[in-house]
């Protein structure tokens, strides 16, 4: 028999969770889109970011104060990253800053876990995992709260990129580097302000996965989660980022209930790349990616 | 910005040592009639025999990512292909000789690249990089879930077979070595002629600009599905040479997304579009760690223990990478090139 509530069930937890995804995803966009380097260091900032809070939490610092200097600390690594490696890279082919990002990516693990230890912290950030009812399907509520958390940081984005002078300069470096500096434009100003934002999203994407997975090193590889995402609504698009998220939380969930037992479970761990590379096959820049043309 | 694959690297020499064959006959000669000899087990088992292995599926990478331009992320899915093919051979067609086996599981490594790697006719740049994934996770998913990838063994972890071929035996750390090397200097040499070939030059243009290479007449499907093979082949070869020479057992867990960076990092620190750069980089990545260890004994003593290690190797290692990406982009190679050119100079001057 086919039961419609489970199938309904499966799908809104899937929903959910894919917002999750897509939490960790736009911290990836908003570097790709300003300077068209994947940052495979993404899900190095956010555990780091984790990390630091519950270090801090555990120390005895109250929460706000915690939240407060986490986040001074991520404005101060985006910045630090522009100086120390992006600058000295500009110009360089994307394949060698992306490999400079997988380097940095070691650094950022590293250190985290040389200054806060590689035991696993739980982290309480106040949201109970009760699950809830609405008409009969049982939804959890911390996922909703990520939910509402990824929707305020998408619209204030969104805000941002639209109606600030900062947000203007964004979309002009996205939209052609040379251009941007040629009407004076500073690039290195603007990308330490695009990767402070890309921190502060992972510090945000870092509470949420932290409470829900408990805050240690495998945090660092919610970036492999994350890459079918981007692969799927396109690297450049926070409109992808969601949409894909979205998509791939979902069929994974269902993938995983209605097609795993077929093969004997556990196949999450791949399913999201094949549904990413089967649309790739189709539509070779995802669906809202920016469109390649191509001289010779 | 939009393709990944431009301008990466200097003008690329078909020639693979620069000076002649002498300096390659030399080293051949080091490691067959010296090392052997005078080098300890530990040196042979510990440092040389994954030296070599890693070079190989460096080599492997090098040709699909420094020469054809196709990045990729799944190598140590291509080294577990290789590996535990051969181990399947071994088991169950016991007739085979050894060396059939091994350039059996190359092919069969060879025909899984080709599957992954038929994503790279329509994808570019990171979209690709970022497909190669699927590789790494779907390999690593099957030889765990299915026993017979490893004979139903519970633990996972198998005895790999001894290396024998016709009466001679290949045991001990020596013979392991010799083995090694014999290996990877056949196939070394081999690319190494390929590459000099029109397939080489079909590649270097791919990588370079596919649309113009297309228009001049290289049929880029055929000459991206032969990169893939022929990498997939070479780091499949390599997966075997890791599993039964140097580990000597075979397991999923060793091929992990760690080893695929590790192998990418070999040709960046090494050098791409280079055969000499997966063997100094492969050489690097090795000792490296080996000497950090040393020197974080004999420098902090016991507060260095194996946890602080480990980070501050991941530490230095990344930040190796990103000073030589940003010091030299070509890798190891170009500043060995310029140290010789600038010894030239300076000999040259005085005379």
């Amino acid at each position: 028999m086919f039961d419609t509530q489970f199938l309904i069930e499966v799908l809104v937890g899937g929903l959910l969770s894919g917002v999750m995804y897509s939490l960790v995803a736009i911290g990836f966009v908003l570097i790709y889109k300003t300077s068209g380097v994947l940052n495979f260091a993404q899900g190095a900032m956010l555990l780091f970011a984790a990390l630091t809070f519950v270090s801090l939490v555990e120390r005895g610092t109250p929460f706000a104060l915690a939240l407060l200097a986490t986040l001074a600390i991520m404005v101060a690594l985006g910045i630090t990253i522009e100086r120390a490696v992006l600058r000295p890279l500009i110009n360089q082919p994307p394949i060698t800053l992306f490999m400079a990002t997988l380097g940095l990516s070691y650094v950022i693990e590293g250190a985290a876990q040389l200054l806060w230890g590689t035991q696993v912290h739980g982290l309480e950030i106040g949201v109970s995992d009760i699950p809830f009812d609405i008409a009969g399907v049982f939804i959890s509520r911390f996922d909703l709260f990520a939910a509402a958390v990824a929707g305020s940081l998408v619209a204030l984005f969104t805000l941002f990129f639209r109606y600030t002078r900062t947000g203007l300069a964004f979309r002009a470096v996205a939209d052609d580097q040379f251009a941007a500096l040629a009407v004076g434009l500073r690039l290195p100003r603007v990308w330490a302000a695009v990767w402070t934002a890309a921190g502060i999203v992972a510090l945000v994407a870092g509470l949420l996965w932290g409470a829900r997975l408990g805050v240690q090193f495998s945090l660092s590889l919610v970036v492999l989660k994350a890459l079918p995402v981007l692969v799927l609504g396109g690297f450049d698009s926070i409109t992808g980022a969601i949409v894909g998220g979205l998509l791939i939380g979902a069929i994974e969930k269902l993938a995983e209930v209605y097609v795993g037992p077929f093969f004997g479970g556990g196949i999450e761990a791949w399913a999201a790349y094949v549904v990413a590379l089967a649309l790739l096959l189709v539509r070779p820049s995802g669906l809202f990616g920016q469109k390649l043309v191509e001289r010779v | 910005m939009t393709t990944i694959t431009e301008t990466t690297v200097a003008p690329t020499r078909l020639s693979w040592l620069t000076p002649n064959l002498l300096g390659v006959a030399l080293l051949l000669l080091l490691g067959y009639g010296l090392v052997p000899w005078i080098g300890s087990d530990y040196l042979m088992d510990a440092v040389l025999t994954p030296f070599l292995a890693l070079a190989l599926a460096a080599i492997g990478l090098n040709v699909l990512t420094g020469y054809a331009g196709q990045v990729s992320l799944g190598s140590a899915a291509f080294l577990a292909v290789g590996a535990y093919a051969a181990y399947n051979l071994n088991l169950r067609l016991p007739s085979l000789p050894l060396l059939a086996d091994i350039v059996l599981a190359g092919a069969i490594a060879a025909a899984v690249g080709i599957v992954f790697g038929l994503p790279s006719l329509r994808l570019r740049g990171f979209y690709l990089a970022v497909s190669t994934l699927a590789a790494q996770f779907f390999v690593q998913w099957a030889l765990t879930k299915f026993g017979w990838f490893s004979n139903d063994n519970a633990s996972g972890v198998i005895d790999a077979p001894v290396i024998r071929i016709g009466s001679l035996s290949f045991t001990s750390a020596t013979g392991r070595y010799v083995f090694s090397l014999s290996i990877v200097a056949v196939a070394t040499a081999l690319t190494a002629r390929l590459l000099a070939s029109q397939i080489g030059r079909n590649f270097i243009a791919v990588r370079d600009h596919e649309v113009a290479a297309k228009v001049i007449g290289v049929p880029l499907l055929r000459t991206k599905l032969l990169a893939f093979g022929i990498s997939s082949f070479l780091i499949g070869v390599a997966g075997v040479l890791w599993a039964f020479a140097y580990l000597r057992t075979v397991e999923p867990a060793g091929f992990n997304l760690d080893r695929s960076f590790q192998i990418l990092f070999i040709i960046i620190i090494g050098g791409l579009a280079s055969l000499r750069g997966a063997f100094i980089g492969a050489a690097f990545i090795v000792v490296f760690p080996l000497l950090l260890s040393r020197l974080g004994a004999a420098l902090l003593g016991s507060v260095f223990d194996s946890g602080v290690l480990e980070m501050s190797q991941r530490i230095v290692i990344g930040a190796l990478i990103i000073a030589f990406l940003i010091a030299e982009p070509r890798g190891l190679v170009a500043l060995i090139d310029r140290a010789v050119a600038a010894a030239r100079r300076l000999r040259s001057s005085q005379s």
